[in-house]
């Protein structure tokens, strides 16, 4: 018997550790199943530390007080689900035109408004893109499990101070509320990904200080001091580098994980909670003899083109399995553009998809 | 600091204000620039937050820092900065307009005293836009949106203001002559303070209502909303405030994780499903909890969710526990290979997965609570004869006991480990005595 270190932990509390190992300071949230449970543990945590932890009166001002306080020098976080994001979307403008660090987290639920509370989705992947005005660039990274949970919040908040912009953890209620047991070893060792480079794109955000350089902030187009113009030549340089700086760097920002099989026509892709059921579901096949590849998709935007490209080279077949009604797989198509089959295995029923389903999906 | 002062804190640079002719806003802009004169801030010390509307241009025109947001949410961006930086002095300039799509944070500002100070620049209609109504557009007047009038009573900005704990509140006009000495005396307080500052819009709501100052004067009468210091209160703000919970917080140990150590060992070689289903109250989810800590304890890996309803103390408890000698992939339950039911709020809850167990599948179920529709085979709990008197207190622990003592997943002394491990002294004690009905 191999005596082993293990824990009993949730997403939750790995996300909020993420955040304060990384030297998170400040937190501002809302209460709403399931990502209480972040709002909770930062709210106790930070004043311990000296930072600021509040519940706002609802998520626009919980949102708000993160923007204003990055402008003032916080490393800033708020955490919520997908009606929390639609009242967040605005403001999300502002951090993307302010170019203020933030890191958000969405713990998905399933359906539109209220929706089933509180069962897993994955349905909120494309309106984490695109929820702000004007369609601009946000960084979507996705765990599959708890020790991940940690280790991309760490790296979410690398990337909002190295771009100055909004990033998103979008997770789901099954990660962040399910208690499990994990290797501490995983807790602790960082995965062997690429290190976030220290120096910023553009400038490193300087905040308000006393005695130091007057700053102004605005959310309209803006000249480099910061104050509003309308020139159309400096109006779309802006938005041009805004869209600029992190698409033309989606090779350092992606981020998955491949498990190929030589000869396999089919790969399965996946991301979030339902890439765990993609995994058991290529054990149960390799098992039986079958060939088959998975592909883990971490950053989710910007799209890793060229990542997934290179895996599809010899493949014939794409299934993808997410908890929506294909929302990733419209891009995968994009990417495929015809050329490739694609199947989906999609769940929106409240359960978490089954490894047999992809099985089963497989075989066809 | 008086040495840092300046003789104006406008930047020239940018003048003349784009307001329209008549318009009140540069006087209050003035006023605000005075204001920081007499009090010779440094223009680092201080932030101007702006909200939008023709109030919201003013940021480009002061030399100290600055912030232009989004439409009423300028108060949640000033309380940002404050409460990241207390040493900076932050001001709010909204319009009427801020206050009403922003009412909100605007009372709960003044709840929670946030050491702000909010000038509204008041001139009764949205002047931006051209001309509708506003929150506080009085009652009868003439605007593109009311063209028979408007019909809703005028929101009263320094009364909501008032009865919501702000610290400091104020009414005045454009024309006081003693608006900087009212800005200072805001900006001073320690906690939330606004000045309803009422103005003119000649553009818009002058012309169409014909509105002048002795009209605006007598409204004010009409309204008995008086101008002048309206409250002054030395409610602790809540800089203060959260300064005693940080240093309240900071004896306390930061957030630790449940390590638990393989000390025991275990057979098992596939996963196995298992969900305990019963009512609150019952502590069915802490029987969960010592089913996956002994399992972890016995080198598995494990899975727990817990479900019941948004209310607590009724309706249904239940814990999903998947036990593997692999870590957990799929965590997710939809045919447990082992259900224990221990309570008809629970039983009923989960009647759709035991209705999908097949004849490999376990049912124990306490007194009354067998006979489900299901292929599974099913099994009293059978707790030993000495533990009947704690059944009604104790069925989750006493569950987790016979389980644990049937199944052989683990060793039974596992589970009595994971009891001291994760209880409180108090429940550990209780449960360990639940237990020892077992030891024989």
């Amino acid at each position: 018997m191999n005596s082993e270190r293990r824990e009993m932990v949730d997403g939750a509390a790995a996300i909020a550790r993420g955040a304060l190992d990384v030297g998170c300071n400040f937190f501002a949230g809302y209460p709403i199943t399931p990502a209480s449970g972040i709002l909770t543990h930062m709210l106790r945590e930070l004043p311990k530390i000296g930072g600021t932890g509040i519940q706002g009166e609802d998520e626009i001002s919980s949102i708000g007080h993160c923007i204003g306080a990055a402008t003032a020098g916080a490393t800033a976080f708020t955490a919520s689900s997908g009606p929390g994001l639609s009242l967040y979307s605005e403001n999300i403008g502002l951090a993307i035109m302010m170019e203020v660090p933030l890191v958000i987290t969405i713990s998905q639920r399933l359906g539109p408004s209220t929706g089933a509370a509180t069962a897993a989705a994955q349905g909120d992947i494309q309106f984490m893109r695109w929820c702000n005005s004007g369609g601009y660039p946000v960084i979507v990274l996705s765990p599959t499990n708890i020790p991940e949970s940690y280790h991309l919040t760490k790296r979410a908040f690398k990337l909002a101070k190295r771009f100055r912009n909004p990033v998103f953890i979008a997770t789901d209620k099954e990660t962040v509320m399910t208690t499990e047991s994990v290797a501490v070893s995983e807790m602790t060792e960082t995965p062997d990904w690429p290190e976030v480079p220290d120096e910023p794109v553009g400038e490193l955000l300087d905040p308000y200080r006393v005695n130091g350089k007057i700053h102004h902030y605005t959310g309209s187009s803006h000249t480099e001091e910061g104050h509003i113009t309308k020139d159309p030549s400096i109006i779309a340089d802006l938005n041009e580098r805004l869209r600029e700086k992190i698409e033309s760097r989606v090779d350092e920002l992606s981020l998955v994980k491949s498990d190929l099989d030589d000869g396999a026509d089919t790969l399965i892709l996946s991301y979030g909670i339902s890439a765990r059921s993609m995994e058991a579901a290529v054990n149960q096949l390799r098992a039986k003899g079958e060939k088959v590849s998975a592909l883990t998709v971490y950053s989710l935007w910007p799209i890793p083109e060229k990542k997934i490209l290179e895996y599809l080279k010899d493949v014939k077949r794409i299934i993808i399995p997410e908890m929506n009604h294909g929302q990733y797989r419209q891009e995968i198509e994009r990417l495929t553009n015809g050329t490739i089959e694609l199947v989906g295995v999609n769940r929106v029923d409240t359960f978490l998809i089954t490894p047999e389903e992809i099985v089963e999906a497989y075989h066809g | 600091m008086a040495e840092m002062g300046l003789d104006t804190y406008i930047a020239e640079e940018n003048l003349p204000y784009e307001f329209c002719p008549g318009c009140s806003h540069g006087k209050v802009l003035g006023a605000v620039s005075d204001s920081l004169k007499q009090q010779g801030l440094d223009p680092t010390e201080v932030v101007i937050v702006t909200d939008i509307g023709c109030v919201g241009l003013s940021d480009k025109y002061f030399v100290t820092h600055a912030f232009h947001g989004l439409h009423g949410r300028a108060i949640t961006y000033a309380s940002g900065i404050k409460m990241q930086n207390p040493d900076l002095k932050v001001v709010v300039l909204i319009g009427d307009g801020g206050c009403g799509i922003g009412g909100h944070h605007l009372l709960n500002a003044a709840r929670s005293n946030t050491d702000v100070t909010v000038l509204v620049f008041n001139n009764f209609n949205f002047g931006m836009t051209g001309g509708q109504h506003s929150a506080t557009t009085p009652l009868d007047s003439i605007t593109p949106t009311t063209s028979f009038g408007s019909t809703d009573a005028p929101m009263d900005i320094a009364g909501t203001a008032k009865v919501n704990g702000g610290g400091f509140v104020a009414r005045a006009t454009a024309f006081d002559k003693n608006l900087p000495e009212m800005i200072n005396k805001a900006m001073n307080h320690d906690g939330f303070a606004l000045i309803d500052i009422w103005e003119l819009c000649t553009a818009y709501y002058v012309v169409r209502n014909d509105f002048g100052r002795k009209e605006m004067m007598n409204y004010m009468d009409s309204m008995n909303m008086e101008s002048g210091l309206l409250q002054e209160t030395d409610r602790s703000s809540f800089q203060t405030n959260y300064k005693n919970v940080q240093e309240q917080a900071s004896k306390q140990k930061p957030m630790g994780g449940l390590i638990l150590e393989t000390k025991f060992s275990s057979n098992l070689d596939k996963p196995i499903r298992i969900v305990l289903a019963g009512a609150a109250g019952q502590k069915v989810v802490s029987a969960g909890n010592l089913l996956a800590s002994a399992a972890t304890l016995s080198g598995l890996w494990t899975s727990r969710r817990a479900d019941f309803p948004i209310t607590i103390q009724t309706g249904f408890s239940v814990a999903e526990v998947v036990i593997s000698p692999e870590p957990v992939l799929y965590s997710g339950v939809i045919k447990p290979d082992v259900a224990a039911l221990v309570a008809p709020e629970g039983r009923d809850k989960i009647a759709r997965l035991t209705k999908a167990m097949d004849k490999t599948g376990l049912i124990y179920f306490s007194e009354g609570l067998g006979n489900v529709d299901s292929k599974a085979k099913q099994l009293p709990l059978l707790f030993p004869e000495s533990a009947q008197k704690e059944v009604r207190k104790n069925i989750s622990a006493l569950t987790a006991g016979y389980l644990t003592q049937e199944l052989r997943l683990f060793p039974f002394e596992a589970l009595q480990e994971a009891v001291r491990l994760i209880q409180k002294p108090k429940i550990a004690e209780i449960n360990l005595g639940v237990l020892a009905h077992f030891k024989s």
